[in-house]
């Protein structure tokens, strides 16, 4: 359900961008969604399809690039992935450990046609 | 459509106090934008109509732009409010523009303004999570008898629809609004922000949130809180916290409700700790049962020392 008020947000900030340059087109848009960042892709891109409808993003390509979790380990320092329901280290059985990389969910960038 | 919520009707989201008709609200999305994009197609055909700068206040953010022009990239930082400096004048110019940006950053700075919000005021802001029926209404009322007045207690409730909360942490004697986000499945930060208003928040009080029961949605929204607080019950699976790592990994306190039941439930209280701590090493936690009273002093006391802080 979330995913339709992130499409809304994606939608919002792509317009944003559009309305600075005036009559333009969005020709191509950017995600980087997380692995770890708690949308499930199929309902992100059917709110997508649905969200773009009547706006200047309509025919806009959107390019969906997933990030995969990595996570660092605070004791021995190597990096590994996790998986979403366990971030021990599979190396030292740590619990002290973070996240490089998975909670991602940005708009990277966006490319606009002057009409 | 609702752009922060995705529900089908901003207009559903309605702010009560208790014994408040309807009329007592506005709806609070700030939707100028969004509604303006459903009519920005027309309008590019036409004239354009808006100054293609800043709708919303909250646009400072500050962001890197890329742009292609003359056959060569060149970056630059600006604000988001002052104008792109090139031509317009050329057809077909394309512009890529680098602009990173979190999808929840909107959220995200309300929710950082409810915080100093709160912090000006000394208001402890807690949000608590759980799955429908877990049992947080019925702490918060447990808590509003014995500590509401030293805590200065008042509550913001979240429902999807009905009184009923509202009325029930009412008659425990709290000061409540009840937000009914009609088929929205989360509170968010601009929900939070109106109904904290309208609640006129007084100088050292404790803002429990009780958020709409829901696992998944709203662990993405931060609220302004303090801290989160998750809920389970014993009556639950003691993997929940493996099936809805999210929420866990983004709580600072897991309190275990309805211990009273444990003779009667499988429930392995061991284990749903360490799933949770698999996605959250630093999760607290405290075991109660808010309807014999049993780790209820832990709960408060957890609640007090952070007053103090």
């Amino acid at each position: 359900m979330h995913e339709l008020s992130l499409a809304m947000n994606i939608v919002e900030i792509v317009t944003e961008e559009a309305d600075k340059i005036g009559r333009c087109a969005v020709k191509r848009i950017d995600l980087e969604i997380g692995s770890h960042s708690g949308v499930v892709m199929e309902a992100l891109t059917f709110a997508m399809d649905e969200a773009i409808k009547g706006t200047p993003l309509a025919e806009a390509k959107i390019n969906y690039h997933w990030v995969e979790a990595v996570a660092a380990c605070q004791e021995c320092c190597q990096e590994f992935k996790p998986t979403e329901f366990d971030h021990i280290c599979p190396h030292c059985n740590s619990m002290q450990t973070y996240l490089i990389h998975g909670k991602e969910l940005k708009v990277k960038s966006v490319e606009l046609k002057e009409l | 459509m609702c752009g922060t919520c995705g529900c089908g009707d901003d207009e559903h989201i309605t702010y009560r106090k208790p014994g408040q008709g309807h009329s007592g609200h506005h709806h609070n999305h700030e939707h100028t934008h969004h509604h303006g994009i459903m009519e920005h197609s027309h309008v590019h055909i036409h004239e354009h109509a808006h100054d293609g700068h800043h709708h919303h206040a909250e646009d400072d953010n500050a962001h890197a732009h890329a742009f292609h022009a003359d056959g060569y990239d060149h970056h630059h930082n600006h604000e988001h409010d002052h104008g792109h400096g090139h031509s317009h004048g050329e057809e077909g110019h394309t512009h890529t523009i680098q602009l990173e940006r979190n999808i929840l950053s909107k959220n995200d700075l309300i929710a950082e303004r409810n915080r100093g919000f709160f912090d000006a005021l000394d208001v402890l802001a807690l949000n608590l999570v759980s799955s429908p029926g877990s049992g947080k209404t019925s702490i918060l009322e447990q808590t509003i008898r014995e500590i509401g007045a030293s805590l200065q207690a008042v509550v913001i409730e979240g429902d999807q629809q009905t009184m009923n909360d509202a009325e029930r942490i009412k008659s425990a004697g709290a000061p409540v609004i009840q937000v009914n986000t009609g088929n929205g499945c989360h509170l968010d930060a601009l929900m939070v922000s109106k109904a904290a208003k309208a609640l006129e928040l007084k100088q050292h009080s404790t803002l429990f949130i009780e958020n709409v029961g829901n696992l998944v949605c709203p662990s993405l929204f931060d609220l302004g809180e303090a801290k989160r607080v998750v809920i389970i019950s014993v009556t639950e699976g003691d993997d929940k916290p493996a099936k809805y790592p999210t929420m866990f990994a983004s709580a600072q306190l897991c309190l275990i409700n309805k211990i009273d039941l444990l003779p009667y439930v499988d429930f392995d209280v061991e284990k749903a700790k360490k799933c949770a701590l698999k996605v959250n090493p630093g999760l607290e936690f405290i075991s109660l049962s808010a309807k014999t009273g049993e780790g209820m002093n832990d709960w408060y006391g957890w609640v007090k020392q952070l007053k103090k802080s």
